[in-house]
């Protein structure tokens, strides 16, 4: 982990920080970094190693990249059917590829003993958890633009409302992002981790394949009406999704 | 208490469920009548509905439970325990309501399955459980896994209504509304209103007796642990090990 400087000098560790303005001798409570600047902290570290190891663009996109052209093999009819099906397909591929970034962002937190560092920092947890969503939210907002290009070009999806479109994926990408960090900490410790993540975490999204998929539908469309309303659904999902990953993470973080 | 009488005590509970399931069998079978559309096919509604209402009433314990453990005041290991008998008690009976479901949508509506909102929510709320389950069978210490699956469980509890809402919207703006009414007839003859009634209370006796005595296995599963624990360590029997998450201040 990238050390923000000044902030890290021997803390001491979260069980004693959790009752607020309890802190031990010669050291405040408001000493520990707000909700909005661990965030930041935390959202900066995490882009600038993708941005160094570039996994997420070598690995995660490519592999968006082949769902979507399987999915095409395996449904094989003229471009027609495929536009049908192209809001179906291209947020089962993103799906798939955001539990692929959630392991690997929350194995960065696992790997050579960064948990112990996070835990004994003076982050809010909350604000770790709103970081790194809002590093993966990133990287797969960046995944979805590059996957949109291929459904036009592969599918023949048509944009017949650019501002749905954007707000959805926003919305959709944002609850994605939520679960795929809480659920990523949930298992990053785990042997099985690998296998333990796509199974927590997919059925949880159900509401963001549904509500992407029939927004996207909506996109196609000349009336756009039923989209709104899957917007607001995929809006609301997020708000309850971020609020309670920053209440629960700080208990995922205790140490064992 | 003796060895015989906690025996007994324990006994009541499965003796009980087992006596009123046999009952309901009566009840169900022979002595409410066929009905009048869907003939003897509608007698698996005394197990379809009973299971699943209690399948959603173990998710419900799990829930409360899990929100108990998290909670620095109430955290026990009991309420770890508890949540992970409960939800796998759910877990058999949302399967057992597919099942039955299914084997009843055959004959009646000509198909084994059907994308109905209540069918895809059962069936996205089985393998919410199914990945809880896998969670807690993870290896690890007690109270590691004891926070991880109280947070998905809570999380879990608190995605089905929303998985429910899309479920709905899903199926009702985009599809004309299924020739295939999921109701039960709503002119109900008052001996098939007892069989229901009774088929709910059979089934909770039983919930309860399948709670306790997973209940009592995984407190025996988490002594056991303890045991080898203290040999591994050579700590005489008394040793206390910290068996309670400590309380905090």
């Amino acid at each position: 982990m990238a050390a923000p400087t000044g902030s890290l000098e021997a803390p001491p560790p979260l069980r004693e920080r959790a009752g607020r303005g309890r802190g031990p001798a010669g050291r405040r409570a408001d000493q520990r970094l707000s909700l909005l600047r661990s965030a930041a902290l935390i959202a900066a570290k995490d882009l600038r190693i993708e941005a160094r190891s570039r996994v997420a663009t070598s690995q995660v996109l490519p592999f968006g990249g082949i769902v979507l052209l399987l999915a095409a093999f395996a449904i094989d009819p003229g471009r027609a059917a495929l536009a049908g099906v192209a809001p179906g397909m291209f947020w089962t591929a993103v799906l798939l590829a955001a539990v692929l970034a959630a392991g690997r962002s929350a194995q960065l937190e696992v790997a050579g003993g960064t948990g112990d560092g996070l835990r004994l920092s003076w982050l809010d947890p909350g604000g770790v958890f709103l970081g790194k969503v809002a590093a993966i939210f990133v990287e797969l907002l960046l995944l979805e633009a590059a996957l949109l290009a291929v459904l036009i070009a592969v599918y023949g999806f048509r944009v017949s409302h650019p501002l749905l479109l954007l707000a959805s994926a926003v919305s959709a990408t944002a609850g994605i992002s939520s679960v795929g960090v809480l659920y990523g900490a949930v298992a990053a410790a785990l042997r099985t981790r690998e296998t333990l993540l796509p199974l927590l975490a997919l059925p949880v999204l159900t509401p963001e394949a549904l509500g992407g998929t029939q927004a996207w539908t909506a996109v196609q469309q000349a009336d756009p009406g039923d989209g709104l309303r899957w917007l607001q659904l995929l809006t609301l999902f997020a708000c309850v999704l971020l609020s309670a990953g920053i209440a629960a993470y700080g208990a995922l973080l205790e140490e064992e | 208490m003796t060895m015989n009488t906690a025996r007994i005590r324990r006994a009541v509970l499965p003796a009980t469920a087992l006596l009123s399931l046999a009952v309901l069998g009566w009840l169900a079978l022979v002595v409410a009548p066929p009905d009048a559309v869907q003939g003897d096919a509608q007698r698996l509604m005394y197990l379809h509905v009973p299971v699943a209402w209690l399948a959603y009433l173990a998710y419900g314990v799990t829930a409360l439970a899990s929100l108990l453990y998290l909670l620095p005041r109430t955290r026990r290991r009991r309420w770890d325990l508890l949540a992970g008998a409960s939800a796998e008690v759910g877990v058999v009976f949302t399967a057992l309501t597919i099942l039955d479901g299914s084997l009843w949508a055959r004959p009646v509506w000509g198909i084994w399955w059907t994308w109905d909102a209540r069918l895809v929510t059962t069936a996205v709320l089985l393998f919410l459980y199914l990945g809880y389950l896998a969670l807690r069978r993870v290896p690890g210490t007690f109270e590691g896994r004891a926070r991880r699956s109280a947070v998905v469980a809570l999380i879990a509890f608190a995605d089905v209504p929303v998985v429910h809402l899309s479920v709905i919207w899903w199926r009702t703006l985009h599809q004309q509304p299924t020739v295939l009414n999921p109701e039960f007839d709503p002119q109900i003859h008052g001996v098939m209103a007892l069989t229901l009634l009774w088929g709910v209370v059979a089934f909770t006796v039983l919930y309860a007796a399948l709670l306790g005595q997973r209940y009592r296995l995984a407190s025996a599963e988490a002594e056991q642990d303890e045991r080898l624990l203290r040999l591994a360590l050579e700590l005489p029997a008394a040793t206390p090990l910290r068996t309670e998450p400590e309380p905090v201040r």
